[in-house]
Parts: C-alpha cells; structure tokens; sequence
C-alpha cells in the first residue's frame, strides 16, 4: 500500500498510473450520470409544491456541494505541497482552482435560474447564494496569484497560503453572512431544503452527486497529466515519452 | 536571541517605519484624503436627504475604510523589498511573525488611525444618529486593524509581483466581507435601539483572530516571494 | 409523441430547467475539452522538440 502510494506520489509512475485509470473513471462518471438524469428526468415525480421546477436541484444541489469539497481538497493539497514539498500534491492544487471555480459558477447560476420561478427574481441576498458568490471570488483571488507568478513551484506555494487562509475564512463567513441575511429579510427563504425529500427524488439526487464527484476526480487527472509534463518538460522520462510519439 | 533583543528589534521597526512614514508627509495624507473624498462623493450621487444619508452611512463610511485602507496596503512591504531592506530583515534571527507585527501596527498608525481621528468629522456630514456615532467610532477601532493584518497577507503574497495592485483587491476584498457585514450592522443596530454587545464582541473576536494567525501566514507568504 | 412533449415542456418551467440542465452541460463538457485541446498541443510540442534535439 505505501509503496503504491510512494509510486504514485512520483510525476512518472502518477503518469503511467492515471493513463490506465482515466477511461474507466470517464465511462463511469458517464453512467452514473446518465441514470442520475434518467431518474432525475424522467422516474421522479413532480413536486407537489414546485411543480417540475425542482428538477434543477438535481445540478444545483452537487454544484453546491462539490464547490465547497473542491476548495478543502485545494487547501489540503496545497497545504501537502507545501509542508512535505510533494510536487504531485501541488500540480494537484494547481489543477482544482478552475474546477472548483466552475462547480461554484453552476451553483450560482442554477440558483438563480430556480430562483426566478420561485421568488420570482434571478436574484435574491439570500444567504447561501451570497457565499456562494464570495467562494466565487475566492477562487479567483487564487486563480489570479496561479496566472500572475511566473515560477509554477512559487505559485503553488502561494496559492496553498491562499487557500489554507481561505478555508479559515470560509466558516467566518458564511457564518457572517447567513446572520446578516437573517436580519436582513427573516429566514423566508428557506424553500431550498425541503424538510423531508423522498426516495424517488433522493436516489438520482445522490447518483448525481456521485457522479460530479467522479466527474471531478476524472477532469483533475487529465488536467493534472497536462499539468504534470508541463512542469517535468526536462526530465528524462518525459523527453523519452516525446520520443516515443 | 532572548526575550529583550527581540522586543529591542520589534520597537526599534516599528519606530523606523513611523519615522519613515512622517518623512514622506504626501503617502501619510492620501488614504485619509480618500476616505474623506469618498465619504463626500456618495450624498452628491445618491441624495442630500438626512434620512436616507443615515440608513446608509454607516456602510458607506465602512466600504471607503475598507477602500482606503486597501490603497494604503501596497506601501507596508514594497519599497522594503524593492532596495532589499526585507530579506535582510528575515535574514535577522528575530521572529519573522513578530517583525511583520511591528511593520501592520506602523501601518495602521499611519492609515487607520487618521481615519478614527475623521470619522466623526464624517459621521456629521453623512447624518448618523447621534446615538450612533460612538458605535461607528468603536466598530471602526476595533475593525481597521483587522483590514491591515489581513491585508499584510494579500501584500505579502503579491510584494513580488510587478503589477500586484488589482490582483490584490481581488485577494484581499472577499476576506474583508465578515468586518464589513458585523461593523456596519452595530451601527445601524444602535440606530434602531437595539443592543450591540453581541456584534463588538464578534469584532474583538476577528481582532484576536487575525492578530494571532495572520502574521503568521504574512510571514509565511513573505518567504515565498522573496525565494 | 405527447409524452415527449410533455417532457420538454416541464409543466411550463421549460426555460428555466433546460437554461440551467444546458449551463451545466456547456460548463461540464468545457471543463473536459479544454484540458484535452491544452494535452494534445502540449504533446505536439513536446514531439517537436525532441525531433529538433534528435537532428542537429
């Protein structure tokens, strides 16, 4: 087990290892999220409040989710990086800033898309939505420092830096926001989570939910393949795969 | 190095920045000019009406505080790591933490303390409540050090960069939004009559926070950009 | 026939359940394409280079 993980830990053997891995992560991401759909879509019914309008909780609701995980998997990745100096573990960092950023980008939009039948405006302060967008904002904040430092090793140390202060910072405020929100409007909106959700509408839910995980654990190591050649340009094993081609 | 040589250090710093900061009278007036010019731009372009002055005050005073303070950011470590001054500083077996401590309490001495010195100067023009006033005033004592010491994070990580100044706002403003939201909220709590306990107590809160760990991560984030 | 156009319809929130589903779509596939588009450049230059190195 830990020789595995040393190996893996190595840019080479990560390399070879994520190729074999990638097509049977891509075409199970593909089927979990085709029944995901499928259930979601087509079997669960609708709601009796809602109508079919809910149906964008399917996308929204492991948008939110995963927004939130990738931006831990960051900080924890760069903090790895950082303190241990694995260099997968930052090439790993490197490559989840955009993703995450993407999944908080869908939560925002799906939210508000839900929103417009539901409180009738695209947009509402309402608190969840509020740190969503800020959690935008702070994947750019470390987006930002990645394009901006020329040296990939000191952009990923900074960025890690970023990031671990971020995570600080995320619980603050949300936790700032959510009271302000409620003295600001009352907990009025609360529409979102339905207090108990039923089977039918639960199982896609969560096989959606597996499938962004997947999706995500998927998109990071193409990107971080890239990523990884990119950065090991010199290296012996690299220019002999150049080689090869 | 003992206890003694590193308090000598920590004083001596701080007396070297606030020199270094009177010296150059023109850098010590401009964030408090900002502040005061946003402060007067927002009832020419909004309204001159009391009422709606005084339920928006308060958040207009804190943004251009907020503003004001970021302007300044960029001074705390740039010319220091330009002529070097920086890495030899880091090079000195003095605590980097307690360094960049004594280089955030210069700073808000010279920015955000002349801001406190005009904010009821301001309070009077924009029509806060009477009543109100002195919450504004602690809400911005205890909340301005926390926007410099989270802010020396943002510096530290951009000192090396040529043009860091937006990508720094983009880093440093989301961080802000938690001062901003409870500052802004005490003050027109007290308006309203309401107890504002709860909300300074989360200030002191976020000053003990950030005084404990962001000089930490400063120092951190230093380190890589002078590598 | 009418079943399918029931689906599409959504009870009449078609727009706002088919904007977000192709949001996502757009979005998820975008996330795929420009890391392979990024790979197969990368690649190409990296061959390039080591044909340069192998013929002085």
């Amino acid at each position: 087990m830990w020789t595995f993980l040393h190996k893996l830990g190595s840019p080479r053997h990560f390399y070879r290892i994520s190729g074999g891995m990638l097509p049977w992560l891509a075409w199970t991401t593909a089927l979990l999220m085709a029944a995901g759909l499928y259930g979601g879509l087509v079997l669960a019914p609708p709601d009796y409040q809602q109508g079919e309008s809910y149906r964008i909780i399917f996308i929204h609701v492991p948008s939110a989710w995963m927004s939130l995980f990738v931006y831990v998997i960051m900080a924890a990745a760069g903090a790895v990086g950082l303190v241990w100096r694995i260099k997968l573990a930052d090439v790993m960092a490197a490559a989840s800033a955009p993703l995450g950023a993407s999944f908080t980008f869908l939560a925002l939009v799906t939210g508000s898309l839900w929103g417009k039948p539901m409180w009738g405006t695209y947009w509402v302060w309402d608190a969840r939505l509020t740190s969503e967008l800020v959690l935008l904002f702070l994947y750019f904040g470390v987006m930002g420092l990645h394009a901006a430092i020329e040296d990939k090793r000191t952009a990923s140390r900074a960025a890690a830096v970023l990031a671990l202060v971020g995570v600080v910072n995320i619980p603050i405020i949300h936790y700032s926001v959510e009271w302000w929100s409620t003295l600001h409007q009352g907990p009025t909106v609360t529409k979102f989570d339905a207090p108990s959700i039923h089977l039918s509408m639960l199982v896609p839910l969560l096989l959606m939910a597996l499938a962004f995980k997947l999706y995500y654990v998927t998109v990071l190591l193409m990107r971080a393949r890239s990523e990884v050649l990119e950065r090991e340009r010199s290296s012996a094993w690299v220019r002999e795969l150049a080689r090869g081609t | 190095m003992n206890g003694p040589g590193a308090g000598y250090a920590f004083v001596r710093l701080l007396e070297r920045d606030l020199v270094l900061a009177v010296r150059n009278r023109g850098e010590l007036a401009n964030p408090l000019l900002f502040y005061v010019i946003v402060a007067t731009l927002f009832p020419l372009g909004v309204t001159s009406d009391p009422k709606t002055l005084a339920t928006m005050a308060a958040g207009v005073l804190w943004i251009a505080a907020l503003l004001a303070t970021l302007l300044s950011l960029d001074n705390l470590f740039r010319s220091d790591f330009d002529d070097g001054t920086l890495e030899l500083m880091m090079l000195s077996p003095c605590p980097t933490t307690l360094l960049v401590l004594a280089k955030v309490l210069a700073h808000w001495l010279v920015t955000g303390l002349p801001l406190l010195v005009a904010t009821p100067l301001l309070a009077v023009l924009m029509a806060v409540p009477e009543a109100a006033r002195w919450t504004l005033w602690l809400t911005l004592l205890l909340g301005t050090p926390v926007l410099s010491l989270v802010g020396g994070i943002g510096v530290a990580l951009t000192v090396g960069l040529r043009r860091g100044g937006a990508l720094l706002s983009l880093l440093v403003l989301p961080l802000y939004v938690p001062v901003l939201i409870f500052g802004a909220n005490a003050v027109g709590a007290t308006a309203a009559g309401l107890p504002v306990t709860g909300q300074l107590l989360m200030l002191c809160a976020f000053l003990v926070l950030a005084l404990s760990l962001a000089p930490v991560a400063t120092a951190a984030a230093l380190r890589i950009s002078i590598d | 026939m009418d079943a399918l156009r029931e689906f599409f319809h959504m009870g009449g929130y078609a727009f706002y359940v088919w904007s977000a589903y192709g949001v996502a779509l757009v979005v998820l596939v975008a996330n795929v394409v420009v890391p392979m588009m990024r790979a197969r450049d990368l690649r190409a230059r990296l061959a390039r280079q080591a044909r340069l190195e192998r013929s002085p």
